[in-house]
């Protein structure tokens, strides 16, 4: 009969030990989590909050509705523009990057002194600072004296002016972004290495054919790594700025003019910033959307090991 | 035996056409400014003798001196010209990127202790928003982030590019509770009956044993910030603030591109010290972006 409230009393101060761990595992991470508040969530809110304005920075925001949205949706052709740029520009550019990085990976997976070596060159230009390699870039695509026409007109092709001619630049930068699969290809390199050679074996055993090994075994194993690099190039390429910011300018005549240039532009040029955050948040929406449709469709095929 | 050769065949291409890009970057800088605009392939000058305007070869030690002098007068050129400050510009790009990898390798190293030592509710829910946070689109925050740094007076200053460090950064968080996850809990235990405190157990023991990855972390860190271009473009707005990445940018455009070997000059300037850091650490570093696509 005693029992009862020595049980409660037993709960309540378990409840309290409870408390107390998850207060201090809170003061813990305090640090992430003051800068998720100021750093993160803040900003995005009030961006939020902003696209909902007529903002310039120099007078308070005034609340115009849906006003922004409903004028890039239905006036905005630059909006149109750089929309579609970029979609281009990710289309071109992720499935060429993830090509080139599982060849090379399938090429430098084996732990020999010269693919170690290999490794680290492809790997270097990934650190190389996007500025630098935006003008290093420009100087390599140079129409009268880069590489590339050196290098061209030495074989007898034509010479074309990369960055200065609208048919050329979004190629230009397409060609740029395949110098920097360094990391994706270090990641399939790491996924390669997990595959338990005992597949391989059994199936050799079993007589199936190289080319087959590689579609059922390869494949489905290194898939989380494919799954992983597809999603951090979307959301890289979807908001490419640096670079082409350096090169072109957007030029030229729109050529290469990006989503997110754009968003600067209305930001910082234009001191737009409430019509900036609805760009802005079309984007962010933008980038989830086609990533929750790229997990839904490839979700099945992706194959994790338990 | 004829794989082999194919196969190295193929691995001399890839890494030629890889350096290609940084070798023709700097063999640019070497051109002195009369012949830098040149449409031949060659990687090195062609130097011709005052005496006789007869090509030097090289075989020469008169050609290498010629050289030597050419890069000496071209760097030299760039970090003392008037269009662009390239010492501030240097000091600045230190300054920074060392604040920013000393902050967020002792604030993660914190962080991660715990969301990975310590047991509490909600830990693994609140670490799924960390992981979350890696998604978000840096466009998002440009113009409310530069509003927050607006309010705190830190436009024009180099405080916005460093302090955020201070607070963790979700991929550095997350390859640190990796590295930490894999130190055998009975450590903590035994630590904690020798009446060691938590924030004992993270100093004597967690950290010196995670020295890997906190190198790691601290060396992305560096690179990442000496890298960084938006960051400065949209923060700072005067040149004596200005960083490499920023004021690289700025000297090229002001120059317009005519004298490509000093641009280039100027470009190998901005790069070379990353590349010391990928010379002395290449490993950990391509171990340590490898592994943030393993796993979970």
């Amino acid at each position: 009969m005693t029992d009862a409230p020595r049980s409660a009393n037993a709960a309540r101060r378990a409840r309290a030990v409870e408390r107390a761990a998850t207060l201090r595992g809170l003061l813990w991470i305090g640090p992430w989590l003051v800068g998720f508040a100021v750093f993160l969530l803040y900003p995005i809110v009030m961006s939020l909050i902003y696209s909902f304005t007529d903002y310039s920075i120099l007078e308070p925001p005034v609340y115009v509705g849906l006003e922004n949205y409903r004028d890039i949706m239905t006036k905005d052709a630059t909006f149109g523009r750089a929309l579609r740029n970029t979609l281009v520009y990710a289309a071109a550019s992720i499935p060429l990057c993830t090509l080139l990085s599982i060849a090379l990976a399938l090429l430098l997976e084996r732990d020999t002194r010269g693919a170690r070596a290999v490794r680290a060159v492809v790997f270097l230009p990934t650190l190389v600072p996007v500025s630098a390699a935006a003008i290093g870039w420009m100087w390599l695509l140079n129409g009268d004296f880069g590489l590339f026409n050196a290098a061209l007109s030495a074989i007898g092709l034509p010479r074309p002016d990369w960055l200065g001619n609208p048919r050329w630049a979004m190629t230009s930068l397409v060609i740029m972004s395949l110098w920097t699969v360094g990391g994706a290809t270090v990641i399939y390199v790491a996924a390669l290495r997990d595959v338990p050679t005992t597949l391989y074996e059994a199936a050799a055993i079993d007589g199936i054919t190289r080319l087959g090994r590689a579609w059922h075994i390869t494949l489905p194993l290194i898939s989380p790594a494919i799954l992983f690099n597809t999603v951090i190039a979307l959301i890289g390429s979807l908001q490419v700025f640096a670079a082409p910011y350096v090169m072109t300018r957007g030029g030229p005549d729109f050529a290469t003019y990006f989503y997110t240039m754009y968003v600067y532009a209305n930001a910082f040029t234009y001191a737009r910033m409430g019509y900036a955050s609805a760009l802005a948040w079309i984007q962010f929406l933008l980038i989830l959307m086609i990533t929750a449709a790229f997990f839904a469709s490839v979700r099945r095929r992706v194959h994790y090991r338990v | 035996m004829r794989l082999t050769a194919l196969r190295g065949l193929l691995l001399s291409l890839v890494a030629a056409a890889f350096c290609l890009p940084l070798v023709w970057m700097l063999a640019t800088s070497l051109r002195p400014t009369e012949t830098a605009l040149q449409r031949s392939l060659a990687i090195l000058p062609t130097i011709r003798s005052d005496a006789d305007s007869g090509e030097l070869s090289w075989f020469e030690a008169r050609y290498w001196l010629t050289v030597a002098a050419t890069l000496r007068d071209n760097f030299a050129a760039v970090w003392t010209s008037p269009l662009a400050d390239f010492p501030i510009y240097f000091k600045n790009s230190l300054y920074v990127s060392l604040l920013s990898a000393i902050g967020m390798t002792l604030s993660s190293a914190i962080v991660a202790f715990g969301f990975s030592r310590l047991r509490w509710r909600g830990r693994d829910g609140l670490f799924r928003v960390l992981l979350a946070t890696m998604m978000i689109p840096f466009a998002v925050l440009m113009a409310p982030t530069y509003l927050v740094f607006k309010q705190l007076g830190w436009i024009g200053t180099l405080v916005p590019l460093w302090a955020p460090c201070w607070f963790g950064g979700a991929f550095s968080i997350f390859l640190v509770r990796q590295f930490y996850m894999t130190i055998p809990r009975e450590l903590d235990e035994a630590a904690m009956l020798d009446g060691c405190s938590n924030w004992g157990i993270l100093w004597r023991m967690i950290i010196p044993l995670s020295r890997p990855v906190l190198t790691v972390v601290a060396l992305l860190q560096f690179v990442h910030s000496w890298n960084d271009f938006v960051g400065p473009l949209i923060f700072l707005n005067h040149e004596e603030t200005y960083t490499l990445a920023l004021g690289l940018a700025m000297f090229q455009s002001s120059h317009g591109g005519t004298p490509w070997n000093l641009v280039m000059a100027a470009d190998v300037i901005v790069i070379l010290p990353v590349i010391v850091v990928f010379m002395l650490a290449q490993r950990a570093l391509i171990e340590g972006v490898a592994s943030g696509g393993l796993k979970e």
